[in-house]
């Protein structure tokens, strides 16, 4: 019930945005501010009562929709699925506001949209039924759709439908392996989306989910879905032009949670469900073996060079994304726990972290309508407290330790050594580079003489600090104490990486 | 067989009757009513459909789960007729609310153009319900022949005279083609009832007297005139033509009434004729089907990529949803036949639909192409959201009913293995995608350079939100679903 509410309430939030007379504007961003505050206070308490002793998804509701196929509307959430609520629920009324004088037109239907994929992506992680769980990933694409289309930037419709096509073709892939699956769960009659009794199912000895040929197909499915959204090489081109294009708060909702849907998507589905598709990727002992850490090297090597290479601020702090999505990655290829704690940890902390990223380049942007690195140059002189939260951003971005980003990379790497060395210590590469970058922006745009163009820049404003205060304080605190939010995972963690283990363990030993 | 004879038949026959004593009926009215009031010709037609449709549940409430051969098995009353009774009478009733509100019939014919759009209701009735050949034969060509007229019912356009031009050329190679090939089918079996066909060919195949390239052959020419009637490749040439041509309520009604009936002969032609032990094994036709699915989905979506004409677009795009379709008929299976009878239902209201919001807009801007479509969104908010819902269940998106419909068509396919046809289903998704997109974004993304707004009364809006809330929630909700799993065919 909890947990359908705080679902459900930006959906009536959007209804009754709608219901309101487009010229009240001021009333309207206080509405769907109210309506995002909600599932906040929401997920604080969902973040005190969670019972963080037990790996047994919690707060169950499990109604039927379709019987034919047995479809449910199954929610729950375990130690994965609370923190990435907690991540969305915190973002949300931070973008309200970071969006409260930058959309000049059609303030009701971007608060109505916003509402709508609040929705989708508080849904997302919480299904526990896989159609449900589709159907809450693909809600987000139309909302994300308009709100790059509509309020983007010059090249805004380019980049819409690229987002849109991109995650289509991933989602349709997706779906075929979800039908395949749920045709193989079972008899006719007997079959289920349901996701905990089909993770069960697929390491049951003898079930046809448990085969290897097919759940290295399945994996391939959900896999192509996944890694486009999250985004994986070669998948990744979308993300560039969106960011670019989109509005600042959507660019923070992009960065922070949607990219984020598809490594959690990864975890749910692709490692806790197909164990046996996971260890063929993920043995070390072939080329294809060490294709999923590849994977995570190559977008953290190749991201962050990236990012090395951009003069366009925006898209520097889009691939610096790439580029630490793949520690993620990397930390769910070791998928010990190390690893995988290590990669949680890393959503979490990035979703914070590039949310920051994306409001700042947003700041900057208002004043100068423009993001040239180059055309910038001693700002730091005019705007000093903006300069001071941008340089905490950056540190936490390219790893600092005591700050939030160094954490979760870490123990990525950490795990992912235990089982690739060689792989690891090259990663090591995009954190040296990400320092570079860094650093380097920070050179071009807040020191030495200033451009006399930006003499008198506006220092931030008090809107605009308030967004970003939480989200610094959030960084300074996690990388002291990490623990508290790994404290809500570790127990699931390390029930799924025994399962794992458990899982391969037995089918190897009938082979 | 138990079959009832001709006198018993007709009180079965009500239904049919009442259509034809309506269309007379409009015809004389017609005589009497002056141009102004003309619209009273369009009430008396929906009277006539209304009393149908009683008669038509009446008769389903009084044969309950049974069916019934009528008239010495000419055609078959049974649940699955009843369905595509009901759906026929919507998708009739819509095309005549649609022509009312649009400004393209001409006055002075329009007596003529309701009783035609009677008869040829009559014609589908036939085809949903036939089981002997003959009988096949003269509903398509009762359909065909009432759909020529209609197709070129603008009388001062060259372009609907071109349309109806074409339409009866190619209509005219498909039903000889097809008439053919039924002759051949004859010839075999020595019956023309699809039941005793069903018995008979097992026989004559195991006894070799045919083979099973001679079956393949007749049933090839059967589907060239099938395939014309649902626009499957590569009989599908005719309709961009004539969908473009032909005043947009008859496009829609072509669209879907025509192609519903189309698939309604379809589907009892196959599951009656050749469901038996036997016939599948001796001929690969599944993999024909299943190629001719591919095609018309793939080149349906294909040519519809660059089309600057929505009306044209929606045609193509109507090719395509003939090759979902196909694709649930593939392998004959009772979960093919739920989803294909599923997605008729959500196809009759999107698409329908979507061609009422361009009836609006080429009344108010005397166009079809895309670029009257710019900034819809602010000229008309309402008419332009219930297309965006429109265009994105044709795609297949979530929550709307095209989603769930496409989904239950991939489970068929998939359940049978053929995951090559569902992926190249689900990949002509993503492309559809681009170009339903291209009116979204015309109506969201861009302005118009005029910026008065559009105005609709009430009356508009009613209707449009008789397809809007169908479409959002026929998915959704828990009822369908249960229903369309009741029908079968034997």
């Amino acid at each position: 019930m909890l947990l359908s509410l705080m679902i459900f309430v930006p959906l009536l939030g959007m209804v009754v945005v709608l219901l309101l007379p487009r010229e009240s504007e001021e009333l309207i961003k206080r509405v769907t501010l109210l309506f995002t505050f909600i599932p906040l206070i929401l997920a604080v308490y969902l973040f005190i009562t969670y019972d963080r002793s037990t790996a047994a998804s919690q707060y169950i509701a499990n109604i039927t929709w379709i019987e034919k196929f047995n479809i449910n509307y199954h929610v729950g959430i375990d130690g994965l699925s609370v923190t990435l609520m907690l991540l969305t629920a915190l973002l949300g009324p931070i973008c309200v506001i970071a969006s409260w004088r930058n959309i000049e037109k059609g303030i009701k239907a971007y608060m109505a949209l916003f509402l709508m994929l609040e929705t989708g992506m508080l849904g997302f992680f919480a299904a526990m039924d896989l159609f449900l769980f589709y159907v809450f990933f693909e809600l987000t694409l139309l909302p994300m759709y308009f709100l790059i289309g509509v309020w983007g930037g010059p090249r805004r419709e380019y980049a819409a439908i690229k987002f849109f096509l991109y995650t289509l073709f991933g989602s349709v892939l997706m779906l075929v392996a979800m039908i395949a699956v749920y045709l193989a769960s079972g008899d006719p009659g007997a079959r289920t989306f349901d996701i905990p009794t089909l993770i069960a199912l697929a390491s049951t000895e003898g079930h046809a989910l448990n085969s290897l040929n097919f759940q290295i197909w399945v994996f391939l499915g959900f896999f192509i879905g996944f890694a486009v959204k999250v985004p994986i090489f070669p998948f990744h081109t979308w993300l560039p032009d969106a960011h670019v294009e989109a509005p600042t708060a959507i660019s923070v909702i992009l960065a922070g949670v949607l990219l984020k849907m598809g490594t959690y998507g990864l975890v749910r589905i692709n490692m806790a469900m197909f164990p046996l598709g996971l260890d063929r990727f993920t043995n070390g002992s072939d080329f294809w073996g060490y294709s999923l850490a590849l994977l995570g090297f190559i977008n953290i090597v190749y991201g962050s060079f990236c990012a090395l290479a951009q003069t366009d601020f925006k898209k520097l702090v889009a691939y610096s994304s790439i580029g630490h999505m793949g520690f993620v990655i990397l930390g769910l290829a070791a998928r010990n726990d190390t690893g995988v704690s290590g990669a949680i940890l890393q959503m979490f902390n990035h979703g914070v972290i590039s949310a920051m990223l994306f409001l700042l380049v947003g700041v900057l942007y208002d004043r100068a309508h423009h993001r040239e690195i180059n055309r910038f140059g001693g700002i730091g002189s005019k705007m000093p407290i903006y300069t001071g939260i941008t340089t905490l951003a950056f540190m936490a971005s390219l790893g600092l330790p005591g700050l939030s980003g160094f954490v979760g990379e870490a123990l990525s790497l950490l795990g992912a050594f235990a089982k690739y060395k060689t792989l690891t210590i090259l990663s090591t590469i995009g954190i040296v580079v990400g320092a570079a970058y860094f650093l380097w922006t920070l050179q071009r745009v807040f020191l030495g003489k200033l451009n006399p163009d930006y003499e008198d820049i506006p220092e931030i404003n008090k809107r605009e600090i308030l967004t970003l205060v939480p989200l610094g304080i959030l960084t300074i605190l996690l990388g002291v104490f990490p623990h508290i939010i790994i404290d809500m995972f570790s127990v699931s963690v390390t029930e799924l990486t025994n399962s794992l283990t458990e899982a391969i363990g037995t089918f190897q030993a009938n082979l | 067989m138990d079959f009832k004879n001709n006198i018993e038949s007709i009180l079965y026959f009500t239904p049919e009757i009442l259509l034809i004593i309506f269309a007379a009926s409009v015809i004389i009215l017609d005589l009497f009513v002056k141009n102004k009031d003309s619209h009273k010709v369009a009430y008396l037609s929906l009277v006539g459909l209304v009393c149908t449709l009683v008669a038509t549940l009446y008769i389903s409430s009084y044969i309950a789960d049974s069916s019934l051969s009528l008239f010495w098995g000419m055609i078959r009353l049974d649940k699955f007729a009843i369905f595509f009774k009901i759906l026929l009478v919507l998708a009739t009733s819509a095309t005549i609310l649609f022509s009312l509100r649009s400004e393209e019939i001409d006055v002075g014919l329009k007596g003529e153009y309701y009783a035609l759009l009677l008869a040829v209701t009559l014609g589908m009735f036939l085809m949903a319900s036939s089981t002997n050949l003959l009988m096949i034969f003269i509903s398509l060509e009762t359909v065909s022949l009432t759909s020529y007229i209609l197709a070129g019912f603008l009388t001062h356009s060259p372009r609907s005279s071109e349309a109806a031009f074409k339409y009866i050329t190619y209509g005219a190679v498909a039903s000889g083609t097809m008439l053919f090939g039924l002759s051949l089918l004859f010839g075999m079996t020595g019956t023309g009832n699809l039941a005793e066909i069903s018995q008979q060919l097992p026989e004559v195949l195991a006894a070799g007297e045919i083979t099973g390239l001679g079956l393949l052959i007749a049933i090839t020419f059967i589907l060239a005139g099938i395939g014309y009637k649902i626009a499957s490749v590569p009989f599908h040439m005719w309709s961009p033509d004539v969908y473009e041509g032909a005043p947009i309520p008859i496009t829609a009604f072509l669209s879907v009434a025509s192609k519903a009936a189309g698939f309604a002969l379809f589907l009892r032609f196959f599951y009656t004729g050749f469901q038996a032990e036997g016939i599948l094994q001796s001929v690969d036709w599944s993999l024909l089907l299943a190629v001719v699915s591919a095609l018309t989905m793939t080149i349906g979506n294909l040519a519809a990529l660059p089309q600057q004409n929505v009306k044209r677009l929606l045609a193509y795009s109507s090719i395509s949803h003939g090759g979902y379709l196909l694709m649930g008929g593939v392998l004959l299976t009772p979960e093919g036949l739920g989803a294909i009878l599923f997605y008729l239902v959500v196809y009759l209201f999107m698409n329908l639909g979507a061609f009422f919001v361009v009836v609006l807009v080429a009344n108010e801007s005397g166009s079809e192409m895309i670029e009257s479509y710019r900034g819809l969104s602010t000229r008309a908010p309402l008419v332009a959201a219930a297309m965006l819902i429109f265009l994105f269940s044709l795609t297949g998106i979530p929550p709307f009913a095209g989603f769930f419909g496409k989904w239950l068509l991939f489970t068929a396919v998939i359940g049978k293995g053929m995951y090559w046809l569902a992926l190249i289903g689900l990949l002509n998704s993503v492309v559809s995608l681009y170009y339903y997109a291209r009116i979204i974004k015309a109506m969201y993304f861009e302005s118009s350079d005029e910026e008065e707004s559009f105005s609709f009364n009430k009356s508009t809006f009613a209707l449009l939100s008789v397809f809007v809330i169908p479409t959002i929630f026929i998915g959704i909700l828990n009822i369908l679903y249960n229903y369309s799993d009741k029908i079968t065919l034997q």
